[in-house]
């Protein structure tokens, strides 16, 4: 366990680095922040004193070093415009980014798992067919198109709901479902194909042949097995509960991380922007960890059996 | 015969294609029945559509009755009762058969607790006699271990344990040592004979292999293309073997003493479900064949106590000596 562990760790520290070092490389190659934040037409002489003061005259390989020295260290640098620390930048806003995908998040796994499991449990009936076409209609529409025309009905032709900002808690209904339906479809969908696969196992025939009721059988055997699959899924929902809104935030001009992440990127706000980043790397990294032990919890054939030799026979 | 189960013109067909073309079959109580054919002749089928364990889609007909009580179309909650509490039915890939992520104790002690109403204590307590009783060694420890930490043969006598766990009065094994090594199976086979020798409950066991069914099996069904060809106590069908079907299956069983001789395969195959003929639908492969039998499906005709075929052979056999006796 120990051993899983450390490595599940070093492996994501490794990502880390490899996230934040990708993103250095990227945002230094991709044009001059001194230009565009100072402007056209700005006299050279201002641009090189904001290169020298924010070190981007140095060589790229000594700015990375510094960058990551830095970080170790816990400073994750200043913000180019307004000098504040970019940490606190962002932490500003993880409270509305999570006060939009922590209900959607439990509006995909509390549609889409249900709905996903009686699509299974009915399959090829009605109710199958429709949750189906729902699902593939809600995955394939693109947050941005979903969230337009939520607000065209909802805010524009009936006029219960606001169409954008931050003034109140009706404001984040339809960003929430913007974001929700898309991911209970994707949901639904597997756990569908999930639960068809676990339902057409051999043990699940047995459990019937025992004389195990129905609802039992589903319950107790089927949803086990076919959680671990699903687990991925909402895993990776889970880890991107940071970075996972940044078109709809746009759409419904919500003040949260991921509209501070396009702004700052059409900025060249480099300290602002890599720390986004390594916010979203860590929260992907973690979300992926925590998946990695549930594997663990949910299926015995994947953790360390000492056991296993001797229980051969 | 007072039977336990009795199967009546059961038909099974999936999306229109029969699979099960009518079983007439009687299990008495305590008794060993053999079910034996190719892979795809309904030998399986016919006892999943008995418990109602097929897929909706299969479309069953017929009667089956448990000492009268009808299963086909009974209510869930009977079935439930049935299933495991009176027939009982082990497959034959066991490391599938059991739920990976449930420690086979507790697989056990579920089908305690739904059949015997024991709980606790008292269900694990039974559930190591059981485990005792169908061999399991360190049966104690084994109660915690996951079914990817038990051989094939292991994982098949805990099979066994859930299936003696409702004390049913008939255990249906399907291929239940197919997937075993030999020296496994001959274990297996062995444990199941002395298992009903103890309990007296009966036991079918379905097999492609006749060798199997002789050693373990009062009477033996040969079926064909869904349906059963020919019956006879298993002493009887290995001296007088009648449906030419029996023969080629004896022909192709390496005899154990004698000089050695090539073993004789069947020619062909089975015909497929939409290309039945309309006649026998063995005739096409069978070294026998006469005009006659491609024009109805032969009735089972009974040519000894016990045993009967369905050939246009023994029909004529029977004729024969009813014709004799006149």
């Amino acid at each position: 366990m120990i051993r899983f562990l450390g490595s599940r760790l070093l492996r994501a520290a490794v990502t880390i680095v490899m996230v934040v070092t990708f993103a250095f490389v990227v945002l230094r190659l991709s044009g001059d922040p001194a230009q565009i934040i100072m402007g056209a037409d700005a006299p050279p002489e201002a641009v090189e004193a904001f290169r020298a003061a924010w070190g981007l005259d140095q060589p790229v390989w000594i700015q990375y070093f510094h960058y990551f020295g830095a970080i170790l260290q816990g400073d994750l640098g200043r913000s180019m415009r307004d000098g504040r620390d970019a940490i606190v930048l962002v932490a500003e806003r993880i409270p509305a980014t999570l006060a939009l995908t922590l209900p959607a998040l439990a509006i995909k796994v509390g549609l889409g798992i249900p709905a996903g499991i009686t699509a299974a449990l009915h399959r090829n009936s009605f109710i199958d067919r429709a949750v189906m076409m729902l699902a593939v209609a809600g995955f394939t529409v693109p947050s941005f198109v979903l969230g337009l025309l939520l607000v065209l009905v909802f805010a524009v032709q009936l006029g219960w709901l606001p169409s954008g900002g931050q003034d109140s808690w009706r404001h984040a209904i339809l960003p929430i479902i913007t974001l929700g339906i898309g991911g209970a479809a994707v949901l639904a969908r597997f756990t569908r194909s999930a639960m068809l696969e676990v339902l057409g196992q051999p043990y699940i025939r047995t459990a019937s042949a025992k004389g195990v009721p129905w609802r039992a059988v589903v319950w107790g055997h089927a949803l086990p097995n076919a959680a671990i699959p699903t687990v991925t899924i909402v895993g990776f929902m889970v880890g991107s509960l940071i970075a996972g809104a940044v078109v709809v935030e746009s759409v419904f001009s919500w003040p949260g991380v991921g509209r501070l992440l396009v702004v700052a990127v059409a900025n060249r706000d480099l300290a602002v922007v890599q720390c986004v980043l390594l916010l979203v790397a860590m929260t992907m990294v973690t979300s992926n960890l925590i998946v990695d032990l549930l594997y663990g919890l949910l299926d015995p054939r994947l953790r360390n059996q000492p056991r296993r030799a001797a229980g051969m026979a | 015969m007072n039977a336990l189960v009795s199967l009546r013109n059961l038909r099974v067909s999936f999306d229109g294609q029969a699979a099960l073309r009518g079983i007439d079959l009687d299990v008495a109580p305590g008794e060993a029945v053999g079910l034996v054919g190719e892979s795809g002749c309904g030998k399986s089928v016919t006892w999943l559509a008995a418990l109602g364990l097929l897929p909706a889609k299969a479309r069953v007909t017929g009667s089956a009755t448990l000492q009268g009580q009808e299963l086909l179309g009974a209510a869930p909650a009977v079935l439930d009762r049935v299933r495991g509490g009176r027939i009982a039915m082990i497959f034959q890939d066991p490391a599938s058969s059991l739920n990976p992520v449930i420690r086979i104790g507790r697989q056990v002690e579920e089908a305690l607790r739904l059949h015997r109403g024991m709980q606790g204590a008292a269900a694990r307590a039974e559930a190591k006699r059981l485990f005792d009783q169908v061999g399991i060694p360190d049966a104690a420890r084994r109660l915690d271990a996951w079914p990817h930490e038990l051989s094939g043969g292991q994982n098949q006598r805990v099979m066994i344990a859930i299936a003696l766990a409702g004390r049913p009065e008939l255990l249906v094994a399907d291929e239940p040592t197919t997937a075993l090594d030999v020296t496994i199976q001959a274990q297996i086979l062995t444990l199941l004979q002395d298992l009903r020798r103890e309990t007296g409950m009966a036991l079918v066991l379905i097999s492609h292999d006749l060798g199997v069914v002789a050693d373990s099996c009062d009477r033996v069904c040969v079926m064909y293309a869904g349906r059963i060809v020919e019956q006879a106590p298993v002493a009887r069908l290995f001296e007088a073997p009648t449906h030419p079907y029996t023969n080629g299956l004896l022909g192709a069983l390496p005899p154990l003493d004698g000089p050695r001789r090539r073993l004789a395969a069947i020619p062909g195959s089975v015909p497929e479900p939409w290309a039945m003929p309309k006649g026998c639908a063995f005739a096409p492969r069978c070294a026998e064949r006469s005009p006659a039998c491609d024009i109805a499906v032969p009735g089972a005709v009974p040519l000894a106590p016990g045993h009967q075929a369905a050939c246009i052979r023994a029909t004529a056999m029977g004729l024969l000596k009813e014709t004799v006796a006149a």
